[in-house]
Parts: structure tokens; sequence; C-alpha cells
């Protein structure tokens, strides 16, 4: 651990062991709280428990059977075969074929009802998980990885479907054959019972002896697997950069240190893991041993039989396996209950933005939009938007422009209510947003973002999304007008083509049509647009600027404008900078005003002709 | 080499461990299988003839054997875990060093998530595989092949039961291990479905949002959700067929065991003590087959794993070094295209050229920029200066010296290039910037910040150049990452600057402040720069138009504009955007 520290300061570009590595897996080392996580766990198992309660007896009639096999094998040898009674022999034979067939049944119906069981519980599970997530606001989704709350959704429920699936069957299985066959043993000779179970002790104390250390080994080995992985992910990814720059030999410095130290952690974690093994299994012929000598012994001076020492044998066997198999779970059922923990804490996250109670419905409206004097910051320290105020009037074109950070894309997000403001207010045709529902309100917004999201699944169902009772008509009209019409039907299965994940197998142009097809089927009051400035072809941008036209037609409309046109176009042009309205009317009001917009006008002409051959106004922004 | 040989290569170094680890683990299952045997001398000849010492001596032998076995068991053990793990950060080791040999155009084939899974995943796998095979495996072959042995040995007639149980179980498991598989692999592709579906969720979070699609999102998730416990309720049900099949297969022969050895023992001499022993070995045998069964599963899924570490191993580096002199390279930078034509073979479209014929001399110091519409080759054409690709035909000289002549470090080394896709590393930005030459001084640092007018936001930034870029650190936007691109790039005081689109995310006045800056270090420097909009080409000493794989047209913007109609058309088609904004 030591040597890769002290490398760090010289090459820290590939060397963040504990950075992101560490993280991730901080969370999965350990649960913080078991027993709280252990009752809560318990409350999703609750609802099965008829079923629960049939495993129990089942596994009990199995521990049963398994431990009747092994007494009647003794009975067979003491009664039957050595005194030669060959019809009792078949009879007994008989039985013992039934006992074992019953055995089996009852373990595969054990581990069918188990497997509901678990699986019914982890649907459950996720779908809690997959249904609070989609009440959590933008600004949970802005700081949380989505790496990783995916991986809560994978690797954290895998694992505790795991524990449920095979670690509970034969924990409980397990705890009833070493009762039931402490039991049996008991009831047949006591003296023998004390020899093979007075070994007990020792057996549980080496699990856990072991358990210790391999949670510690174990952790440090995830921690430096994930330090590892993390590097990889990140050279890789940067692999033609660090080409560029030949930095190979440092890439495989700093790669080597990492190895290494996941090699030295992973070989005394799994050692101690291995070990386990080896001792079970020395437990396992220890007692196997003791009985032997016990049994042979007390056939000779107190008569035990032969047929007693073969019961005992089978026994000890019955009895050593169930412990070392729980121990042998200690850190699935330590790395489940982590899992656990991680997914009750996203459970635990309380929406932010709610509805008030009783809140109505927002309906038809014209689109009169004012915000007065709007205070907001993502973070309390950092104001982002100062006493914002403003007003459109149904149908008005409101340009928006200022440098990157100025809080443009702030300022329609809070008008969905994404976020929701500190202080001010916010109103639709006089209505307050944060006294109505929201989702009615967002109905009434159409918003089509620069960075065009298309999901897997038909270009139709794709359009239909901006309104999913539209009829197929209704969607072709709508991509007719939007321009998409002509690309679609040119596309082999027309509206049915599937669209690769995130529609990657269409250009950047053809999915900004779709996307403004989707916001002309939801046929919004109130339009948002951030306008794109990545570079499409020509004709592309004309088709798109066309379809934003006519989409724009009769709403009222938020652009963020990088396009002079655009601008020039706008009802009103608010000019934001550093998160304050600096200015605030028409292009022509405003250049005459010779402020901030002019300056900021002007400075996009500088060194150019006075036709201007511009392309972008002003910067683009990622919303 | 087959994938088992390399595997074996890998082991070379830890022989030692692979043979002791099997060895060990034989005298390990030895003295366990000794145990019935003992059992039976103490019934057979110590109970049979009351004599005590018999049993008691049995016994401390019983006590010492397990002991000893314990011992073995565990060295083997641990032989077993390094010569696994120890092997497995060799492979991972070796695959890494490989793929930084590899040339741009086999990252390309091979996908940068396909290589951290073979690195990750696969790697596991394989380490994993091997571990159960000189552990576990050889544990549970030596176990199946003395207990049967064994069992001949305390009584053959009787373990002609094997020949009966030994096939069904066999069949058994090849029925299922089949069927595991492949049920398995719905499973896995309902699981996938379900992460693409979460995953679109997280990413469309805003768009599901904005049209309140909480509710349908919900719905479509459950559906899914509910398809995948139904398969897997299947596949786990199907999964949880063997343990009581075999249990039975096992039971049954211990029914027969009794069966006909106490008919044996009452007809044919056969000793109690015996039967016991033979019952004890029969369990251990079937065990041992179920185990090995098991695993075989576990191996067979590494060998896909291992296949896909050879493609990589396998694959040979497109670009060659070719070990010529010129680490001390100083050019002046005169790049000469002679005659070019690249094609990336990505196998898609074979032999589609991307580049035809490219003739073109950019001399020391110049400024080129490359202009011509999304997908003409512009970038294909720069990539082949630092050589991140061959040329398919025709050579790139440097100063007169062909580009495959010189040492790729050397070449690299005297190329700055800023990238559209501005990557960067976790870490601070001073050490972003200093990628290209980690021991440069911070005025060097400084100063590369302000030619790209990256300082100014740095400054402002709460701890400035020690500012942390990456997931948990500051959020740089891509305009600002793209300005520390081109510090990276300009750091490194190379004698050709590139920069590809390289402020696309740029907004125009920090652009042009951006070429203000930058002009005095292009002043000495070759410079290429791609560009969308027309004001980053005015300043060009000559515009290159390249036009679906060929240049088109070649010459200041001034004369351009009136001899070339392409470059004409590109620079109207802004101004018309303009227009038909207007209307």
């Amino acid at each position: 651990m030591s040597s890769p520290k002290s490398a760090d300061q010289k090459r820290p570009l590939f060397l963040e062991p504990g950075g992101r590595g560490r993280e991730m897996f901080a969370g999965s080392a350990k649960a913080k709280n078991k027993r709280n996580t252990m009752t809560r766990l318990w409350g999703y198992l609750r609802p099965r428990g008829n079923k629960l309660v049939l495993i129990i007896f089942l596994a009990a009639a199995s521990t049963g059977f398994e431990l009747t096999g092994p007494y009647l094998m003794g009975v067979a040898i003491d009664k039957y075969i050595a005194p030669g009674n060959l019809n009792g022999l078949v009879i007994i034979a008989c039985i013992m074929g039934l006992v074992y067939i019953l055995g089996s049944g009852a373990v595969l119906l054990q581990s069918f009802v188990m497997v509901e069981v678990s699986q019914g519980t982890i649907r459950h599970l996720r779908k809690d998980l997959f249904d609070n997530l989609q009440s959590l606001s933008l600004r949970f989704f802005d700081q949380h990885s989505h790496g990783d709350l995916l991986s809560r959704f994978s690797n954290d429920v895998e694992n505790i479907s795991n524990v449920l699936n095979e670690g509970a069957v034969q924990f409980i299985s397990g705890v009833l054959m070493l009762v039931g066959a402490s039991i049996a043993m008991f009831l047949m000779n006591i003296k023998v019972a004390l020899v093979t179970l007075s070994i007990i002790p020792f057996i549980f104390l080496v699990p856990k002896w072991i358990a210790v250390r391999t949670r510690k080994g174990y952790r440090l080995q995830q921690q430096s697997l994930g330090s590892l992985n993390g590097m990889i992910e990140e050279t890789i990814a940067g692999e033609k950069v660090v080409k560029a720059y030949c930095r190979e030999n440092d890439a495989i410095e700093s790669f080597d240190k990492f190895n290494q130290d996941f090699r030295d952690n992973a070989v005394k974690a799994q050692t101690y893991m291995t070990v386990l093994g080896p001792l079970m299994g020395f437990f396992n012929n220890l007692n196997f041993a003791i009985v032997a000598l016990a049994g042979g012994y007390l056939a000779l001076t107190a008569g035990l039989t032969v047929g007693t020492i073969a019961v005992f044998l089978g026994y000890s066997r019955h009895i050593i396996r169930p412990i070392s198999t729980i121990a042998s779970m200690y850190n699935s059922i330590q790395s489940a209950l982590a899992g656990a923990e991680r997914v009750f804490e996203i459970l635990d996250r309380e929406p932010e933005i709610v509805d008030i109670p009783g809140a109505p419905p927002l309906k038809h409206i014209k689109g009169d939009v004012t915000f007065n004097k709007v205070t907001f910051a993502y973070e309390k320290t950092n104001p982002i938007l100062k006493d914002i105020s403003l007003h459109a009037a149904p149908g008005q074109t409101i340009a928006l422009v200022g440098p990157t950070g100025a809080g443009k894309t702030t300022i329609v997000n809070l008008l969905a209510r994404f976020y929701d403001i500190d202080s001010g207010s916010i109103c639709i045709d006089g209505q307050r947003i944060d006294q109505i529902q929201k989702d009615s309100l967002r109905r009434q917004l159409g918003i089509v973002l620069q960075d065009t999201f298309l999901f897997s699944g038909t270009v139709m169902e794709n359009i239909r999304y901006g309104r999913l009772e539209a009829t197929d008509d209704e969607v072709f009209a709508a991509a007719e007008l939007s321009g998409a019409g002509s690309f679609i039907n040119r596309l082999p299965e027309g509206y049915h083509t599937r669209l690769a994940e995130k529609g990657g197998n269409l250009s950047h142009g053809q999915r900004q049509l779709i996307s403004i097809a989707r916001a002309i089927l939801a046929d919004p009051a109130i339009l948002i647009l951030d306008e794109a400035t990545s570079s499409v072809d020509t004709r592309t941008e004309i088709n798109i600027q066309t379809a934003l036209l006519k989409l724009m037609a009769g709403k009222t409309s938020f652009v963020i404008a990088h396009r002079l046109s655009t601008i020039r176009n706008a009802d009103k042009v608010i000019v934001v900078d550093n998160g304050e309205i600096v200015e605030q009317g028409t292009h022509d009001e405003l250049l005459a005003q010779k402020g901030f917009y002019f300056k900021l006008y002007m400075s996009q002409f500088k060194g150019r002709s006075a036709t201007g051959s511009k392309v972008s106004f002003l910067e683009p922004t990622a919303l | 080499m087959s994938t088992f040989k390399r595997i074996i290569r890998f082991l070379l170094p830890y022989r030692l461990f692979v043979v002791a680890a099997p060895l060990l683990m034989v005298i390990e299952v030895i003295t366990e299988l000794l145990q019935p045997m003992l059992v039976q001398n103490i019934i057979d000849v110590g109970v049979a003839n009351s004599d005590v010492s018999v049993v008691i001596h049995t016994g401390i032998w019983m006590v010492a054997l397990a002991v000893a076995g314990m011992g073995v068991g565990i060295g083997g053990a641990v032989f077993a875990v390094k010569a696994a793990t120890f092997m497995g950060a060799d492979i991972r080791r070796a695959l890494f060093r490989k793929i930084q040999t590899l040339s741009f155009g086999n990252l390309d084939k091979l996908e940068t998530g396909q290589l951290v899974v073979r690195l990750t995943n696969d790697v596991t796998q394989v380490q994993e595989a091997v571990f159960y095979s000189i552990h576990i495996m050889i544990r549970g072959g030596m176990t199946l092949v003395g207990s049967v042995v064994m069992a001949f040995i305390t009584n053959s007639s009787l373990a002609m039961i094997f020949f009966f149980l030994g096939p069904m179980i066999v069949i058994f498991l090849i029925f299922v291990i089949n069927r595991t598989i492949k049920i398995f692999t719905g499973v896995q592709e309902q699981l996938d479905r379900l992460n693409t579906v979460i995953g679109e969720n997280f990413t469309g979070i805003r768009l599901v949002k904005s049209f309140a699609r909480t509710v349908y999102e919900k719905t479509k998730f459950g559906k899914i959700n509910d398809d995948l416990t139904k398969q897997s309720i299947n596949a786990l049900k199907f999964g949880a067929l063997p343990r009581p099949f075999m249990m039975l297969v096992m039971n049954m022969g211990i029914v027969c065991a009794i069966w006909f050895g106490g008919l044996k023992v009452n007809n044919s001499g056969m000793m109690l003590g015996q039967l016991i022993a033979f019952v004890n070995y029969l369990t251990q045998a079937l065990m041992s087959i179920m185990m090995v069964g098991i695993l075989l599963m576990r191996i067979s899924r590494a060998a896909a794993s291992a296949k896909r570490i050879d493609e990589v191993m396998e694959t040979r580096s497109e670009i060659q070094d070719p070990f010529g002199p010129g680490i001390d390279l100083k050019p002046h930078g005169r790049l000469c295209f002679e005659n070019v034509s690249f094609s990336y073979d990505s196998g898609r479209t074979p032999h589609r050229p991307v580049l035809k014929n490219i003739n073109f001399i950019a001399e020391q110091g110049e400024t080129v920029a490359v202009v011509g519409a999304t997908g003409s080759g512009k970038t294909s054409l720069i990539n082949l200066i630092p050589r991140f690709y061959d040329a398919t035909k025709g050579r790139i000289t440097l100063d007169g010296i062909d580009v495959r002549h010189l040492s790729i470090e050397a070449l690299r080394k005297n190329i700055g290039i800023a990238m559209q896709n501005a990557l960067l590393f976790s870490g601070t930005i001073r050490d972003n910037i200093r990628y290209g030459k980690p021991d440069a001084s911070d005025d060097e640092v400084i100063a590369a910040a302000r030619a790209a007018r990256a300082h100014d936001f740095i400054v402002r930034l709460q701890k400035g150049y020690e500012s942390v870029v990456g997931q948990r650190g500051v959020n740089l936007s891509g305009g600002q990452k793209q300005r520390i691109a081109i510090a990276r790039a300009v750091l490194i005081d190379p004698a050709i600057l590139i920069l590809d689109d390289s402020t696309s995310a740029v907004d125009v006045k920090t652009e042009s402040l951006i070429q203000q800056a930058l002009a005095g270090i292009m002043a000495h420097r070759t410079c290429f720069i791609v560009a969308q909009r027309i004001s980053t080409i005015l300043n060009a000493d000559r515009v290159v138009v390249i036009d679906n794989g060929m240049i088109a047209a070649e010459g200041t913007h001034d004369t351009l504009l009136n001899t070339s109609s392409l470059y004409r058309d590109i620079y109207d088609s802004q101004l018309k955007k303009e227009q038909i904004d207007h209307e």
C-alpha cells in the first residue's frame, strides 16, 4: 500500500487510488446498520409469510427424512443383516428407498417455493426502487452517477437475491439438521452423542476466527479491485490521448502498481477463504475418527451395536456440513446486507418536489408566464439566479441570451418546476406553479432539448411519447409537419423501424426532427427550446428551422437562442449575465441602448466583413 | 497458439505451486479415503475380536490422518490460490501492456467497453477456473477415482452398483448443464433489457419529467420486471433440480448397497465393517461427481472468457515502430502528403476509401485550414500525421522523411493535437494540462492555459489549477474542457500543432480570443486547423477543401472564393442559413 502512495504525487494523472474505486466500494464493504436493514428486508418477506411457513415445514420434513435414512441403515444392520433376517431386509430397504424419495421430493419442493419467495421479493424491491426513483427530482439525478444507481438495481439486488435463494434454504435446513441430528443422537446413545457433539463449539469458533479475517481481507480486496477497475476504465477510455502523448509506459507503470496491490490483497483474502475448506474437512475427519474410536470402545465396553456406530458415522457427516456451508456463506450474507442497505438508501429518499395537498390541475391555459423576483441556488452558498422578473404574454417568443453559466437554462428549468425556487414566484395564467399539480403543469410545456434523447423502440413509439393516446394518423401528421416524415418513410421499416440505443442509427439532425415531431404531437401551450449549436449539414439545418417555426406558431415560447435570426424575430430578448437579467427588450431596442447586449453583439463581428458570415451567435449551452 | 497453451504458459512461472497444489491435494484425499478403511478395521478386527487396543490404535491413527490431511490441505489450498491469483495478475498485466501497443485502428475494432470487460471480468473468470481446476477439480476427481477404487477393493462385486449409478448421473449432468446454459442466457438477455430501460430512464429523465410520463415509465419497467421475474423463477427452479436428484441417486445407491450388501453378509461372508466402509466410499464418490459436475459448468463458462482474452493477445498492432533513429528529432515541420489514400479496414465496409490521392504540402510555419462537409475525411486526414493510422497508399513525409521511418514516440512528441472530443483524466487541471510533459513548470502550465484562454476561468474555480476534474470533481463545460485540451497540446511545445474542431463547443467570441492568443504560438509552427466556422479559417495561410475524400480545392481564402465553387458554397451556405433564419 505504501509504494503507490509516494509515486502518486509524481504522476497523479493515473493514480487516484481511493478515488472512484474506493468511493464505489466504501458503501458495499459492510452494512452499517445491520439490524435495521434486516428488519426492513423482513418487511419485504412478510407478505410471503405463508410460503415461508411452508418452506420451514418442508425443510423440517426433508431434514427429518435425511436423518431417518442413516437411522434405518443402523436398524437394517443390527436387526436384519446381523441376525440374517433377509425378508425383513427387503422391507427395510424399501422403506429406506421411500424415505429418501420423500426427502428428495421435500428438498425439491422447498427449493421451488423458495425461488418463488425470493424472486417475488426481489421483484417487489426492484419495483419500489424504480418507482421511488421516478418521484425524485432532477437534482437527485444530477448529484448521483448513473452507473452507481444502475449498480443498485443490478449488483446489489442480485446479491440479495442470491442469499435469499441459496442462503436462506441452506441456513434453515442447516440449523434444523444440527438440532435434529443432535436430538436423534441423544435419543440413541447419550454417551456417543456427547462425544460427537463435543467438537461442535470448536467448529463454530474456527469459521468465526476465519470470517473476521476474511472480512477484512475481502474488504481490502474489493477496495483495490475497485481502484484497479477505475484505473482501467479511465485509461482505456482515454487510450487515444495516452497514445497521442506517448504516455503508454506511465500508464503501464501505474497499472502495475494497482494490479500488484490487488493481487496481494486478493491472495490474502482468498487464502483465508480457501483454508476454511481443509479446516472443515479436518473437523469432519476428526469427528469421524472420534465417533469410530468412541463407538468401537463403547461397543466393547458397553455393548453398543455396530449398527449404531454406522448411524453415528453417518450423522457426524451431517452435522459438519451445514456448519461449513453457513460459514462459507458469511461473505455473501455480508455483501447482501450491504446491498440491501444501499437499496434502502434510495428508498428512503423523499422527493424534493411534491404537489401540495389538494393541488388543482392546470387546465386550458393561454400561456401567460410571469417570473416575479425569483431567486434560486442549486447549492445554498452559490446563488445561480438573483431577483429574476420577466413576463411573457400569450403567444410571445422570448429569446434568452447570455454567456455560458449565466443562468439561461436554469430559468427554463424553473418554469418546468424541475427545481423549486428559493424565493419569489412563477405564475402561469396567474396561477403559482407550486400550487398546481406538477404533472399537469409539465403537460402544458413542450421541451425540445438540443441534446436530443430517444428511447430504444420504434420511431412510432418515440413520437407517440409526446401523447400516448395519439392515433397512428396523428403520429404521421405530426411527423409530416415536422418534416421528419420523408426520411422516416425511407427507413427500412418506416415508422416501425427500431432505433438502436439512444437512437444511434439516426443522424443528429434526424433525431432532432423526431423530437420536434414528438413536441408537435404533445401540442403544448408553452414551448421551451434549446437551440442546437452543433454543426449539421445545411439542408437538415434548414429543415429543423422550418419545423421549429411551425412548432412555435401561436405558442408562448422560451428559446435559449444561439441564432441571430431567432433573436431578431423574438418579441422580447432577455439578456442574462451572472444570474441576473441585465437588459430586456427587442433586438433593435437593445442595440440602440449600446449596453451589454450591444457589446456582446459587436464582439461577434469583430474583424469581419460587413456582410457578416457568422454562423452562430453566442456560445452553445448544455442544458 | 491455442487458448489452453497460452494459459499453461502463464502458469509456467508458478509451476512449483501448480504441481505442489494437486500433489498435496492427492495426499489429503488419500488421508480422507483411508478413514472408512480404518473404521472397517475398528469394527471387523477390533469390535469383532473384542480387542480394545486395536480400536484405540486405529482411532489414534484416524485422528493423526485427519491432522495430516488438514496440514497438506491447507498447503494445497494456499498454493492453488497463489498460482491462480498470480497468474491472473500476470494475464491482466500482459493484456494491459498489449493494449498499450495497439494502434487506433485496433482500438476501434476492439471497442473500449469490450476491452474493459476483458481486462476485468474475463480475467477473473479464467483465474477462478484455474483455481477450481487445480484445487477443487483435482480434489474432486481424486476423491472420485480414489473412492471408486477403494470401493472395489472393499468389495468388488458390490461395487458394480457404480456401473449403474455412474452413467445415470453423467447423462443427467450433461442434460442439465446444456439446458442451464440456455435458460440462463435467456435470463441474462432479459436482465440486459431491464438495465437498458433503467439506463435510458436515467439518461432521459429530463424528458420523462417534462412529458410527465412517470406512470408510463413505471408501467414499462413493471412489465419487464415481471417478465424477468417469471424467467428467473423458471431458470432457478430448473437450477434447483440437480441437488435433490443427485441426492436421490446417491441415496438409492446406499439402499442398494444395504440390500445387496446385507445379502452378501449373510450368504458370502462379507464383513459388516466392510459394508459400512463401502457405504461411506459410495457417498464420497457420488458427492465428488456432483462437485465436479457443478465445477465443469463454471469452467466451461471461463472458456469463452479465455477466448476473448486471446483475441486481444493475438491482435497485431497495425502501426509498427521502425526502431529508427530520431529520439532527439527536432523537425522543422514541413509536411508533405504524397498521393495518400486511406481506408479504415473495419470489416463493415471493407476497403471503402476514406481518402483518395491526397497531395499537398504544408510548409514550415504555415497554418493550413482543412474544411469540408461532415464525413468528408478531414479528421482522417490529420489522424495520419501522428500515425494514429497509416496511409493505405502513398506516403506522408516530415522534413522529407517518411513518417513511418521515424520512431513513433519521437514523431508524436513533436505533434500537439487537440481533438474535438476533449478527453480529460481524473486528476487536477494542472496535471491534465501538463499531461504531455509531466515535468513542466507552473509557469509553463499557466502560459499554455493563457494561450488557450483557459487561465481566466481556471483561476475563478475554487481551487484554481488544483481543481480536480472527474466524477466527483468540478464539472467543466464542453468548451472549458476543449480549452484545457488545447492548453495540453500547446504545452509540449510541438513543431506541429493540430486543432481538430477543437473549439466547436466554445463561443465565437472566446474562439476569436483563443485565436488571437494562439497567433504568436502558431506563427513558428506548422498548424492544421479543422473547423466548421468560417471565421476560424480566415486567418489561415492556406485552405484545403476536402470533398468526399479528395482535395477539391486548395489556396487562400480569397483565391478560393473566386476559384472554387465548392468553397463558395460552403461559405455561402452559412450566409444563406442566416437569411432563411430571417424569414
